[in-house]
């Protein structure tokens, strides 16, 4: 059996090192090419027109203006007269016409009636006992009901059970008949008792989760030395990737289908694009070079590329191009739930964690979304959650970096740092403390701990709650850990060696940013002596063999594995072709240095180019997999540790918040290229200190819409705003031989929270929610000045 | 910007272009190009969906990104946000221009070895704005060049390699 395990420490010559990103010269150049610069023969350019409500009917759609203007070559209506649309920016109808303006016209010349209908996008706090009993249906609930086709006898039954909260129209019993309501269904809803809920949200829109208890909280929380209680949260954000989302689809004759498509799933999408678009997904071909960030938002065929594929069939085939204009992107094109909490927490007098309990709700859109893994990391022995979901009309909400983990940071460490403060301990003393009930990697954070500290100098800093205020400048510091799993996702790799020694790899993954072209070529060049260069790697298309989305940090532990498999195997494959002429067995050979040679021997060796001519006319393909149980060891591994540490000042005047320093330390097995490994640190606490001090997707609670749909008023974290950064990889004995561990997600978990505590340290007091903005900050220092008074 | 068609508007006559296509010529890194586009098109759309230039990137499109930064006449511009048909007779330079044949302009080298990209969609904007601030204030600090480049975003968060960048330009008196 060959040994397929990564090489030792020794023996590395490429893995580990500081290797620049392949594909840069292609990025600082501009030559690389994106889904948004691909230019199809005779493209049309797609335009979308978009609901303006959060929530209406469409009662009617006339595109008569639209269809005769000059230029225009397909019309297509996505959601027909009677559908209801679910928030602001919801697809409703699209054009497609020979240049941009021609379709900006064409779009605005379409006519679309709504009926409005009453909307939710807040997320505050729900009021007691929301959605522990369904209440009374609303209209909105019956007309849901009646649009989904809801069985009669249990839309009945909820009638005749819940009652109504509304004095049914005429107007609206004539409409549902004509929506295809049955005459019991009209009778049971004017028989249905009624229930005068005004000015309460409708039940409806809140979904409580059952309570969650471990142990004998009440008992523990009585007990308790010390008994801290807060208000901890973080807002909805967007993903606002740079290339916007979007793509461009051709029908190259009428069976077969090309999608140029910014996606963080090349693999993946052909399968989703079959079943609307009615052909085979082997009949759909998928491409993408370059790729300009998805952060998680970017794993499906959405609507509008379906749209972009209907309005080309529509077009003749005609490539037809939809990306989405940057207001469509923040408003549906991604949204991180948010997560809020009451939570109390108690602990003995040296810090020992005995009792949590916790009343968290958020939004997710929609469908309402999940309650965040919280207490987070540490397993407090009694424990009781309770969660509320709250379904809005915000748009869908999309996986962003380490889903709920951010969230769930912020509410745990933010509470823990409140009770160190209560303790009067450093919340390094603390978390110390208490690392024994922080699962597998509570040696990983020790150490880390350790280290951090040191790189931000938090023994010689450290001041208590409130102490470190000098001319009106409050100076803090604040830490957060966090963990997540990874292991490597299914991945094929086609490794070729051809006679004349240029070597070429094919894979259906993508780069998304992260390095994953320059992950592949180190660990193949790695296996096979060569330098980095002498790899050909081709990626980003359904013609080569399929390799998983690059979500949850999973695409180094996949991409790595399967090419280290192939790699291995072609290397003995060619030293079976090479021994005779070296007079040696295969296992005594080895390739180093652009050469295949007998081990230890020099003297006996053959130039790379000179093997491969061994192997003939043929060229010599080798496939490797991930996983492969036939070919162990498994070269992946999860679940890692990693520690964040912010500096800052708070101007006490103007409540500004300004990081003065980050430290992060991080975990994530054996590392392939140190630099790009340390980018990803570095990006996401820059993305941390975005969603800590600056970025919301704020509502109009009267219109339903975001307020912040551009760059300007969603606030990115700009090259001023970034302070003195400190990232140290945990790597060596201990680390490396746990295999390769993704390492998108991890680093953008504790940004957040590490931020709030810091700020919390330096004003005295908790600045509930992110994001920090400085109206925030003054509320909770009017707070202290109250209370004070 | 007086056009040759004449319209009434508010009771005056007034000269117009459009509506609809009008020639238009734009000298894109020394090189003259020929268009037939409508008034209203931007630099940016012009030179991405007309020439395939497509190194600027097309971002926010409202001035408030700095990713489809060129150099008009030696000043860095938003091209989103003037119009093609504007900036006629102008030297236009883009971040194709950079390159000597297939070696990498300073700037790019350094953003090259300092990691000062990872998705790369806003890292041409950064270059060409970078290039820009440079030729005006070849001494300037540290400082002084990152609020020069406050005009441009990242997601990925490459602030860090792009100051690495910028101190490694510094140093070597770039």
């Amino acid at each position: 059996m060959p040994d397929y395990s990564w090489p030792e420490a020794e023996q590395r010559t490429l893995i580990g090192k500081r290797i620049s990103r392949v594909d840069s010269p292609a990025k600082v150049s501009g030559r690389a090419q994106y889904t948004y610069d691909y230019h199809g023969p005779n493209m049309l350019f797609g335009k979308v027109v978009r609901s303006p409500y959060a929530k209406a009917k469409i009662v009617s759609i006339d595109t008569t203006a639209t269809e005769k203007l000059p230029g225009v070559k397909a019309v297509h209506i996505i959601q027909k007269p009677g559908s209801t649309v679910q928030w602001a920016g919801d697809e409703v109808v699209a054009v497609a016409a020979v240049d941009e303006a021609t379709a900006e016209d064409a779009a605005r010349a379409i006519k679309i009636q709504y009926r409005k209908m009453a909307h939710m996008v807040s997320d505050a706090e729900p009021p007691a006992g929301a959605g522990e009993t369904p209440g009374p249906l609303s209209g909105d609930d019956v007309d849901d009901a009646i649009g989904n086709q809801m069985p009669d006898k249990q839309l009945i039954e909820a009638l005749e059970q819940r009652g109504v909260s509304f004095k049914p129209e005429e107007d609206d019993l004539k409409e549902w008949k004509n929506e295809g309501a049955s005459d019991d269904v009209i009778n049971a809803i004017r028989k249905a008792p009624f229930h005068n809920v005004e000015g309460e949200q409708p039940h409806s829109y809140f979904q409580k989760a059952a309570v969650q208890t471990q142990g004998d909280p009440d008992k523990a929380m009585a007990e308790a030395d010390v008994v801290s209680e807060g208000l901890y949260g973080a807002s909805v954000i967007a993903h606002c990737c740079m290339e916007a989302h979007g793509s461009v689809t051709e029908w190259t004759d009428k069976d077969h289908v090309l999608t140029h498509i910014s996606t963080q799933n090349v693999s993946g999408i052909a399968g989703q694009m079959a079943e609307p678009l009615e052909i085979p997904a082997a009949n759909i071909r998928i491409h993408q070079d370059h790729m300009g960030g998805g952060f998680g938002s970017k794993f499906a065929a959405d609507r509008w590329d379906i749209t972009a594929a209907r309005l080309s069939k529509k077009a003749g085939g005609r490539p037809v191009r939809i990306m989405l204009e940057r207001d469509a992107e923040l408003e549906v094109a991604g949204a991180r739930p948010s997560a809020y909490a009451r939570v109390k927490v108690g602990a003995k007098r040296d810090g020992t964690l005995t009792a949590w309990q916790s009343r968290s709700w958020g939004t997710g859109g929609p469908g309402g979304g999940g309650m965040p893994p919280i207490p987070y990391i540490f397993s407090i022995p009694n424990k009781r959650t309770e969660h509320t979901a709250i379904r809005t009309n915000i748009g869908p909400a999309r996986a962003w970096r380490a889903p709920n983990h951010p969230q769930a940071a912020m509410i745990t460490m933010g509470a823990l740092d409140d009770l160190a403060a209560k303790l009067s301990m450093s919340p390094l003393d603390l978390w110390l403390k208490n690392l024994d009930i922080t699962g597998p990697r509570k040696e990983t954070y020790r150490e880390e701990l350790g280290i951090a500290a040191d790189l931000m100098g938090w023994k010689e800093k450290w001041k208590a709650r409130g102490q470190n205020t000098s001319e009106g400048i409050a100076r803090g510091l604040g830490l957060s850990i966090h963990t997540w799993g990874g292991r490597g996702h299914t991945s094929d790799c086609d490794l070729i060696i051809h006679p004349d020694g240029s070597v070429e790899i094919k894979m259906g993954t993508q780069d998304i940013g992260t390095g994953t072209r320059t992950t592949i070529v180190i660990v193949a060049a790695e296996t096979l002596g060569l330098p980095i260069e002498a790899i050909n790697l081709y990626i980003g298309d359904t013609l080569y063999p399929p390799s998983g989305g690059s979500g949850g940090s999973t695409t180094p532990g996949g991409v790595s594995s399967s090419t280290r498999r192939a790699a291995v195997d072609a290397r003995d494959a060619l030293f079976a072709k090479v021994a005779p002429a070296l007079n040696a067995q295969p296992s005594e050979l080895e390739c180093i240095n652009g050469t295949v040679r007998v081990k230890g021997d020099p003297s006996r060796s053959l130039s790379w180019k000179q093997a491969c001519s061994k192997l003939g006319a043929i060229p010599l393909t080798v496939r490797g997999k991930n996983p492969d149980k036939t070919k162990p060891p498994d070269l992946t591994n999860s679940g890692v540790g990693g520690v964040n540490m912010a500096d800052v000042e708070v101007d006490m005047e103007t409540g500004i918040v300004r990081v003065k320093k980050m430290v992060a330390v991080q975990d994530c097995g054996l590392i392939i290229d140190l630099k790009t490994a340390e980018s990803s640190c570095y990006g996401a606490m820059t993305m941390g200190i975005g969603y800590a001090l600056f970025e919301e997707k704020l509502f109009d609670p009267v219109t339903g819409r975001m307020l912040n749909p551009n760059m300007e008023f969603y606030r990115l974290a700009g090259l001023n705003d970034i302070p003195e950064l400190v990232v140290h990889m945990m790597t060596g004995k201990g680390y490396d031989e746990r295999g390769v561990i993704g390492l998108g997600e991890p680093p953008v978990i504790s940004p957040g929270a590490a931020i709030s505590n810091a700020v919390a340290n330096a004003i005295g007091v908790r600045v509930p929610f992110l994001p920090i903005t400085p109206d925030k900050v003054l509320a909770a220092l009017s707070q202290i000045a109250k209370a004070g008074a | 910007m007086l056009g040759t068609k004449v319209v009434k508007a508010a009771g005056a006559s007034v000269k117009i272009y459009g509506p609809g296509k009008v020639p238009v010529e734009l000298i894109v890194d020394g090189q003259k190009h020929k268009l037939e586009i409508e008034p209203r098109v931007t630099l940016l759309d012009a030179l991405r969906d007309e020439l395939q230039i497509t190194g600027a990137k097309r971002v926010c499109d409202r001035a408030e990104c700095g990713a489809c930064t060129v150099i008009i006449d030696g000043k860095a511009v938003y091209a989103c946000a003037v119009l093609a048909i504007a900036v006629q007779g102008k030297q236009i330079a883009t971040v194709e221009s950079l390159m000597q044949g297939d070696k990498l302009h300073p700037i790019q080298q350094a953003f090259v070895e300092n990691d000062a990209s990872q998705c790369g969609f806003c890292t041409p904007g950064f270059v060409i704005a970078l290039k820009a601030f440079l030729d005006k204030h070849p001494n300037a600090s540290p400082e002084e060049v990152r609020r020069g480049l406050s005009g441009n975003v990242c997601r990925c968060g490459t602030y860090h390699g792009i100051q690495q960048a910028i101190a490694q330009l510094a140093q070597r008196g770039a």
